[in-house]
């Protein structure tokens, strides 16, 4: 098993506030990786600095090292735009763009150079297939994106996400603002995500963690407490903190 | 609007619309009123337009939050509420004597083109900031530059806020008369030549307007003054249409 991820002794400060405290952890190629804490733990903010979104935040100060495939994202010669090519993101609520469903899949694909109508049309039905929606879009690709459903807007970002042909993708929350058959249809998918992508996944649900992660850590406040194999971490916790927090006691 | 009506219409006849003034021929037409009513206008958009959205576009997604950019803010709130009369004292001195430009097209439009800006821009502004974070956040995700964000996203979704703000505009333009009197002049010629005509004196509807009243000719006046309703009506028809488009 190969790590795609690597952070070693990860920093992070908003302004005063030291957000998240030494953490290491790896994150391994095509798994499945969540993390769980209650809110407020810096799980979020965690998956955020994998593709230096928390570059936008002011006053954000990052120590540590980040590696994705060996090379530091953190680096001063790193293009946060080809950095976040290669590392994805959908967010909590769906946030499809007010243009249409073909043009919200070849948004990416624009940025990075490609005006090739073929290409794009290729891209565009792959990413949708990949996101197991084209099935119900394929009519109306020019129809605006904001009249699908949450479910569907959601599968729609997700298939926006893999039309720059991510290593990773980072998935933040991505079902908590959506019903549990769409919830459902999206934990489907991230399945036959792993196995051409690495996921890395951030929910407050611990059954939904349970559900579809190989790996999971556990955050509390700002610390990373415990990460291991899924079935380890939720049968066999090591920390009591750990132990409390999946028994229910607190959070 | 009916009293305007029914005195106006009496002196709008086929003379009117498409002749100019002229003492020798005695007639009396708007037509040069018309053509330099749009020349200030189009040129006044032209050049407030891409300052003004461009100031917006600075202010809302560039410049730090802080005491500048409320000062800014402040500033152009307080521009967009006092007497035009103001602008045109300003156009005149400024543009008009220190840069030479005496009464023109030229001089007018710059002096409109102050007058408007702080509709364009707070207008504009209003209008970036409804967008939903998302937006941003989702672009920027998947790699795009902010700049590349603000063409492709930001600004297509502001711009019915925009285009508003330009119709707004352009019906501020058409209903002013003391910002223009000391600066575009009240000349009804014409137009020489299409570009050299941005350097002579050029009354517009208002103006000609205000010229017939301080001659006691009233049914010219209202004549002008219907004229100047239709055209206001067919603004408002057109910002619905440009909008229906837009959101399509």
């Amino acid at each position: 098993m190969e790590n795609k991820i690597s952070v070693t002794n990860l920093n992070l400060y908003y302004g005063q506030n030291h957000a998240l405290k030494s953490v290491s952890m790896d994150i391994p190629e095509r798994k499945i990786t969540a993390f769980i804490g209650p809110s407020g733990c810096g799980k979020s903010t965690f998956l955020k600095t994998l593709n230096r979104m928390n570059d936008l935040v002011e006053n954000c100060r990052i120590e540590g090292e980040i590696l994705l495939d060996g090379e530091d994202i953190y680096s001063p010669k790193v293009d946060t735009t080809l950095l976040r090519k290669k590392v994805g993101m959908v967010f909590q609520q769906p946030n499809p763009f007010p243009m249409s469903i073909y043009d919200n899949v070849a948004y990416g694909p624009r940025i990075h150079g490609i005006k090739d109508k073929r290409t794009l049309d290729e891209i565009v039905e792959t990413s949708l297939r990949g996101a197991a929606i084209f099935d119900e879009v394929k009519d109306r690709l020019k129809k605006s994106a904001l009249g699908l459903s949450g479910g569907q807007q959601q599968r729609l970002c997700i298939a926006r996400a893999l039309a720059v042909r991510p290593g990773v993708i980072l998935m933040d929350e991505p079902t908590s603002a959506l019903d549990p058959i769409s919830t459902l249809k999206i934990e489907d998918l991230m399945d036959d995500l792993k196995k051409q992508y690495t996921v890395a996944i951030v929910t407050h649900n611990m059954q939904q963690a349970a559900r579809i992660a190989d790996y999971t850590a556990f955050f509390l406040v700002g610390e990373m407490v415990e990460t291991g194999a899924t079935s380890d971490l939720f049968s066999r916790p090591k920390d009591k903190r750990t132990e409390d927090y999946i028994t229910g006691r607190f959070g | 609007m009916a009293c305007v009506f029914v005195r106006g219409i009496g002196s709008i006849n086929l003379e009117f619309l498409t002749t100019v003034t002229s003492a020798i021929n005695g007639t009396f037409g708007i037509l040069g009123n018309i053509v330099n009513a749009l020349y200030i206008i189009v040129i006044t958009i032209l050049i407030a337009t891409p300052i003004g959205i461009g100031a917006a576009v600075y202010l809302t997604e560039y410049a730090k939050p802080g005491k500048l950019v409320n000062l800014i803010e402040f500033t152009t709130e307080t521009l967009s509420g006092i007497p035009s009369i103001i602008y045109g004292l300003f156009g005149m001195v400024f543009f008009g004597t220190s840069l030479k430009l005496g009464f023109s097209i030229l001089c007018g439009s710059l002096t409109l083109t102050i007058m408007i800006l702080p509709i364009i821009i707070s207008t504009t502004q209003s209008a970036l900031k409804t967008i939903h974070m998302s937006y941003r956040s989702g672009a920027m995700g998947i790699g795009a530059t902010k700049w590349y964000m603000i063409r492709t996203i930001i600004l297509p979704s502001a711009m019915p806020g925009i285009v508003t703000a330009v119709i707004l505009s352009i019906g501020r333009i058409v209903g002013e008369s003391a910002a223009l009197l000391f600066t575009a002049g009240s000349a009804y010629l014409l137009p020489k030549s299409f570009f050299g005509h941005i350097f002579t004196s050029a009354g517009t509807l208002t103006i000609q307007m205000y010229l017939s009243m301080s001659k006691a000719e009233y049914g010219q006046a209202f004549g002008i003054a219907l004229i100047l309703i239709c055209v206001v009506l067919l603004i408002n028809f057109l910002t619905k249409v440009v909008i229906k488009l837009g959101t399509k």
